[in-house]
């Protein structure tokens, strides 16, 4: 899976950052999330679907391409 | 003519006048909002006194609407009726980059939401158990004053909300009923709801102030207990004065406050409304919130998160009673939307009241049905452009996430407490479509009773 990150919508509410440590970052002075994974394992789907559901501006997707 | 020239606006019927179609902004604007649409389809034109509105609806113009730059369509000045309200020197909405800024400032990030559930559960909890067994309240009061005490407790601190009482709420009421259409010609005519709203601002600075002396006097003991207000008094100018007066302190406050409150307390108001016109659906609410009480669990964030009938119901209160009709920019250069031409210089608008009730969009549109978010039904995330009661993109609020729990958490410790019930026939319930803060026409009166079964 391939994480997208729609730049028009995400305000950088750190909920992503919550959900999956690791994969999304918020600086503390950011203003929009850094994908420190772009590509993240299988095993870590649950994670970024929970970032995908609570987000609160829909910001994130994912494709199944690589 | 060739096929790829720009049409120009259709202009909606009506508005003879001089000052066009602001009279019916006044008086009625669902019935011009809902015209425009009706007559000129995705892009449609009204006037008030001197400029033109291009009305926007449906996904692809408002995807236009809502993606576009500051550059290209300005938030800053499209709101006059604000200013008044906020002061000189605090601007209705800042840039994307400052907004986004703020949020680590306002208490809005996600670590910061976990803490704010429990202040609000706290502050409901206070209220109702300030109520008798049985009695009546009129809702908008009753959440418009519990609002001021969650957001200024939420937003500034415990320490400046402990320092409230339903005074600054009163006040801050005439703020909200300040915002009569009329501004967009005269910010300051002679009418009465705008002397009203200047002369309760001063009431607010004086309030304000009071407590700043006070707190001149009475420094906090310890750094943990300073709140924004401790903050900032601490700015210093170079000859040590403070960088910010009591009056822009308070207009600091009030339009942090300003975004969260009014739109949350007529949320919550119709929600009440809504579920007392179907009692299934409130039974179902009512049974939601008890297991999660009687599963002893506290009102965590988490727990508000998994809520999905009171969520469902929430959402569907929104889409049909969105707390703000109008969103407005104005174009800072030509553009172009589904082939018609909008000139630099005229406003553009979005309708979250039209757009949350396309046909097209929503099945069965007028309908208060939460099951359209419910076993695997998404019509809001499948109608990111159309359903809009909080904005979309770069604009969208950016509160919608505390705004959402905020209710939820209301809704969890009101309806575990009381049982309630209409105090007036249903048709009594309805909108005050007389300033561009849409509310709910007074009284909203409620009867309560305190449950037997009640868990407290």
């Amino acid at each position: 899976m391939k994480i997208v990150v729609d730049r028009d919508l995400c305000q950088g509410h750190a909920v992503c950052e919550s959900e999956a440590p690791g994969i999304f970052e918020v600086g503390r002075r950011a203003s929009t999330v850094t994908l420190l994974i772009e590509s993240p394992d299988e095993d870590r789907r649950a994670e970024v679907l929970a970032a995908i559901r609570y987000c609160p501006t829909g910001a994130l997707s994912i494709t199944e391409e690589d | 003519m060739t096929s790829t020239e720009l049409r120009s606006p259709q202009r909606v019927s009506g508005g003879e006048s001089e000052t066009g179609h602001l009279e019916e902004l006044r008086s009625n604007p669902i019935a011009l909002l809902e015209r425009v649409r009706e007559e000129c389809g995705d892009v449609g034109l009204f006037q008030l006194a001197d400029r033109e509105v291009v009305l926007l609806s449906g996904a692809e113009a408002n995807e236009v609407f809502f993606r576009a730059p500051e550059e290209l369509l300005d938030q800053a000045e499209a709101y006059p009726f604000m200013k008044p309200v906020f002061g000189e020197g605090v601007v209705f909405d800042a840039s994307p980059e400052r907004r986004r800024e703020m949020l680590h400032n306002q208490a809005l990030r996600d670590k910061f939401m976990r803490g704010h559930a429990a202040t609000i559960a706290a502050e409901v909890e206070a209220m109702v158990g300030s109520w008798g067994e049985a009695g009546e309240v009129d809702l908008l009061e009753f959440f418009a004053e519990l609002t001021i005490y969650t957001s200024s407790a939420c937003l500034v601190g415990k320490r400046f909300r402990d320092q409230l009482d339903g005074r600054f709420a009163a006040l801050y009421h005439d703020l909200e009923r300040g915002t009569d259409a009329l501004a967009f010609v005269d910010p300051y005519a002679p009418i009465e709801s705008f002397a009203r709203r200047d002369a309760s601002r001063a009431e607010l600075v004086r309030l304000v102030g009071g407590i700043m002396d006070g707190r001149a006097a009475e420094p906090p003991a310890a750094d943990e207990d300073r709140d924004l207000l401790d903050v900032l008094m601490s700015i210093k100018n170079e000859d040590a004065s403070m960088r910010f007066s009591a009056d822009e302190v308070t207009g600091i406050f009030i339009s942090m406050m300003f975004a969260g409150h009014h739109t949350t307390s007529t949320t919550a108001s119709w929600m009440v409304v809504e579920l007392l016109r179907q009692p299934a659906l409130m039974a179902g609410v009512v049974a939601e919130i008890d297991g999660l009480h009687a599963s002893g669990d506290e009102v965590s964030y988490q727990a508000l998160r998994e809520m999905p009938l009171l969520e469902a119901c929430l959402k569907e209160t929104l889409r049909l009673h969105p707390p703000l009709i109008l969103l407005l920019r104005v174009a800072k250069e030509d553009l172009e939307v589904e082939g018609v031409s909008i000139r630099a210089g005229q406003m553009v608008g979005a309708s979250p009241w039209v757009s949350n009730r396309i046909k097209e969009d929503f099945v069965d549109a007028e309908r208060f049905d939460p099951s359209r978010y419910l076993a695997g039904r998404e019509e809001d995330r499948d109608n990111p452009w159309t359903w809009i009661p909080f904005g979309a993109g770069r604009h969208r609020c950016v509160g919608s996430a505390f705004a959402m729990m905020q209710l939820k958490a209301i809704f969890l410790i009101l309806l575990r407490d009381v049982e309630l019930e209409m105090a007036l026939p249903d048709e009594a319930y309805k909108a005050d479509l007389s300033k561009m803060v849409i509310q709910l026409e007074q009284p909203v009166a409620i009867r309560y009773a305190r449950r037997s079964t009640s868990a407290s």
